[in-house]
């Protein structure tokens, strides 16, 4: 380590400590460059004094442009941005956006405004912290923890993969661009699946070699300008490139900087869920476990978030006719927030909240018998408030029991149990489908929730297969009731929907088979059948997304087929998981041959234990994903990547699970919600 | 001897300072700022805070003799204000500015008017008080500049 070099070399020093084991040097922090931006010259001054007397470097600059363009001509000059919020050519919250976009620095927003909304703005503009002036010097002191925290994210990011040896040159290959990559941790996941998708073309090209493309204010303007014209899911970077017509500018340097704007603006609303999320544990501040989990619970309650949203979306599209969703989805993030407020305040935590804090506790601690009864609790409720819950309650709920389900493949061994749950659940609903509308929906959307579950617990053996004739009687009355869901829909979908359900069929039923192995389930006929109609169902799902872009049926498809496999995948093989996770067809083959293995009830649990920490991983991963994707809606994806980019994705392990369990949960989504 | 009085003279006009309520901690981290790299620094930043707050106060005078007053205007220029007064420890002028703020957002225009004048008065006071600090200061010496006031 290169401490001898003194003040100038401490950021590399830091950078390189951060990779190996996050020790800090006896100097650290002294050296850490700071740019104060303030247009108040006493303020300036004094800061300027006492981030000196911190021994940081100090570079002061009293207009926000003139520190945008310093930070530009020097990518890596500095470590952390201290800013005002008031200044007269730019906003702070701009100066921040900007930072965010472009160099990713951790900044520091000041000013003498303590009113709770400029603070919050800060906060959710992506700011580390809010001081408020005058600045105290105990405070400057320890403005350097916001630095190693951004590296020290990177880095456990990195080292969580660590299992991927492929993957570690390419980390310090690019240790420089990585550097930038640090970002809170909720939004960690999708920035590196981001980065995994991005990689390759940056390793080798735009970092290193290309002239950086500078994304001034007015560049970024038109860029923004284009991606409001063709709303944010619309936008990609050909089209903007198109409409923004600035010679020079390559579709990659659109591309990179829309991955980036997209980061942004989910940051914005992932850090305004975590607000919610932070009111939600006001409001039951009893809930211990509540608070300390906060961070994977308010991943949760992000899907949660992203479920609630789903409601104004699939209408929205319905509405618009199958096809033209344009319209709706650039204003979704924000309703977003409301939507997600109305539940968490509407419900009694006792209904939802707890559900889905059992659900969290399920995910967390690797006591996978626990969570079994936890599991059940939600729904059973769901039994009781059935008639009297709002809709939009039961979105929630059956987005957050499916969501459920992906964590839940971990759960294999206490699904059966669940699965149980899910028939009584469901056999009382069943007549009531010729119920009014209300009704059907709830039993609609909660089939929906069971599917992920039964994904999972799959009591469908090859042979139960055959009784598909009830189950698609089943399947009419949803559709039948489902009046707004245009026709069309269903003809579109219906062919790769049914394409998928025999890969998937077959799936569950090796699970299962395993399963069954391991543990007796005597009622597993009734459960059969649920499955089939589920499994129907989930065919039918995948139409409500193939209408958006029915040509993306196929990549689609191969998504939501593959990622159950490849998630059991990793349960059973946890240390193994990136080289497998190639291939997903292999996968698939694999992934029943270790179920059987594993027959045994005592191996099945410790595969799930094994797998819960990559497990909670991954699903906070999807959820972490699950909610921007979701307000930007599925097609961004398809339109995207590609199937090859998709297929890239998959190779790219849990990232790639993590989009695919996005497509597959989202699918259960918007079902649920045609009947609304 | 004669520096001993004047040291304890300082000692009492700077503690006077605190107990009218001029000044608050803020000050206190200046001064404690102030070493041999900078042994004015205190004074440097007040004679640069008076110089640029000057330009504020006449961009506020000018606009509160328009009438209907821009309160959003008003509210802008005075929160720079604050901000700078804040920084420096003026804890009476910065109270004034916290009321026409207040002021501003509830449209009161007698009351900004009347809260500015305050203001005004208690940043020239503080000046002038300031200045004979400094003053008194610069013939003390830089001992003892750095200690709390009780």
């Amino acid at each position: 380590m290169n401490l001898s070099n003194g003040k100038g070399s401490i950021s590399p020093v830091i950078s390189t400590m951060t990779m190996k084991s996050g020790e800090t040097s006896d100097q650290f922090p002294a050296g850490l460059r700071v740019l104060v931006v303030d247009d108040d010259p006493t303020c300036l001054m004094i800061l300027e004094k006492m981030l000196r007397t911190c021994l940081y470097e100090v570079t002061k600059c009293n207009r926000a442009e003139t520190a945008l363009s310093l930070l530009r001509e020097n990518k890596n000059g500095f470590d952390i941005v201290i800013s005002d919020v008031h200044m007269p050519d730019m906003d702070g919250f701009k100066l921040l956006e900007h930072i965010g976009l472009e160099m990713d620095l951790p900044v520091i927003m000041m000013s003498a405004d303590d009113g709770k909304s400029v603070v919050l703005k800060g906060v959710t503009h992506g700011a580390c912290d809010y001081l408020i002036k005058p600045v105290r010097i105990e405070a400057l002191k320890n403005i350097w923890q916001h630095v190693v925290r951004k590296k020290k994210n990177e880095w456990t990011e990195q080292s969580g993969s660590a299992d991927e040896a492929d993957r570690h040159p390419k980390a310090s290959d690019d240790a420089d661009y990585s550097s930038s990559a640090n970002e809170g941790t909720w939004r960690n996941s999708r920035k590196r699946r981001d980065e995994e998708e991005e990689a390759d073309d940056r390793d080798d090209s735009s970092t290193l070699k290309k002239p950086r493309v500078v994304w001034s204010v007015e560049l970024h303007q038109q860029f923004v300008a284009a991606v409001d014209q063709l709303g944010i899911d619309k936008a990609v970077p050909k089209k903007i490139l198109e409409l923004m017509n600035v010679p020079g500018l390559t579709r990659e340097n659109v591309a990179s900087h829309l991955q980036k704007y997209r980061l942004y603006l989910r940051r914005l609303s992932g850090v305004s869920q975590h607000q919610n999320n932070l009111n939600n544990s006001f409001l039951s501040p009893q809930e211990a476990s509540f608070g300390t989990i906060s961070s994977i619970s308010g991943l949760d309650l992000q899907t949660l978030a992203a479920a609630g949203q789903l409601p104004a979306q699939s209408l929205a599209t319905l509405q618009a006719a199958g096809l033209g969703r344009s319209t709706a989805r650039p204003g979704l993030p924000m309703p977003l927030g409301d939507q997600r407020n109305l539940f968490s305040f509407e419900n009694p935590r006792l209904r939802f909240g707890e559900g889905q804090q059992q659900h969290l506790s399920n995910n967390k601690p690797t006591n996978l018998l626990h969570g079994v009864p936890t599991n059940m609790e939600p729904k059973q409720l769901t039994n009781l408030h059935q008639s009297a819950q709002s809709l939009g309650n039961l979105n929630l709920r059956v987005a957050g029991s499916s969501s459920q389900g992906n964590p839940l493949l971990m759960q294999m061994a206490q699904s059966q149990p669940r699965g149980q749950m899910l028939s009584e659940n469901t056999s009382p609903r069943v007549p009531r489908l010729p119920n009014p509308l209300g009704q059907p929906n709830v039993s609609n959307g909660f089939s929906d929730g069971l599917l992920g579950r039964n994904g999972i617990t799959g009591g469908s053996r090859p042979p139960a297969y055959n009784p598909l004739a009830p189950s698609s009687s089943f399947l009419s009355f949803p559709m039948n009731q489902s009046t707004e869901m245009s026709a069309t829909n269903f003809p579109l979908g219906s062919t790769p929907g049914i394409s998928s359900i025999p890969t998937k069929a077959s799936f569950h039923a090796e699970i299962t088979s395993g399963m069954k192995g391991s543990a007796g389930f005597p009622s597993y006929d009734i459960f059969n059948e649920l499955h089939h109609q589920k499994s129907r169902d989930w065919g039918m799902t995948n139409t409500s997304l193939t209408y958006d872009s029915s040509q993306h049926a196929n990549p689609l498809h191969n998504n939501i087929d593959v990622s159950p496999s490849v998630l059991v995948h990793q349960g059973y093989f946890s240390t193994q998981q990136t080289g497998q996770s190639r291939d997903a067809a292999p996968l698939i083959g694999k992934s029943p041959f270790s179920l059987g293995e594993s027959s045994e009830h005592g191996n099945l649990q410790n595969g799930g234990q094994h797998l819960n920490p990559l497990l909670v991983e991954s699903s906070i991963r999807i959820k972490a994903e699950r909610f921007p994707d979701a307000s930007s809606q599925t097609n961004l994806f398809p339109e995207h990547y590609g199937q090859e980019d998709l297929m890239s994705a998959l190779l790219k392990q849990q990232e790639g699970i993590g989009q695919a369990e996005n497509e597959f949960d989202f699918d259960g989504y918007s079902l649920d919600n045609i009947p609304v | 001897m004669d520096r001993n009085n004047s040291r304890r003279q300082l000692a009492a006009m700077k503690q006077s300072l605190f107990d009218q309520g001029h000044l608050d901690e803020q000050f206190i981290q200046l001064e404690e700022l102030q070493d041999d790299a900078n042994p004015n620094f205190v004074e440097e930043i007040v004679t640069l805070y008076y110089r640029d707050s000057s330009r504020l106060i006449t961009n506020l005078e000018q606009t509160l003799e328009r009438n209907p007053l821009d309160f959003n205007k008003l509210d802008t220029i005075m929160h720079q204000f604050k901000g700078s007064s804040s920084s420096i420890g003026a804890k009476k002028v910065k109270a004034e500015c916290t009321l026409f703020r207040e002021y501003c957002r509830t449209g009161h225009a007698e009351g900004c008017r009347k809260s500015f004048q305050q203001m005004k008065k208690e940043y020239v006071a503080l000046k002038k008080k300031l200045e004979n600090y400094f003053q008194l200061a610069r013939q003390t010496g830089p001992l003892d500049r750095a200690c709390r006031p009780k």
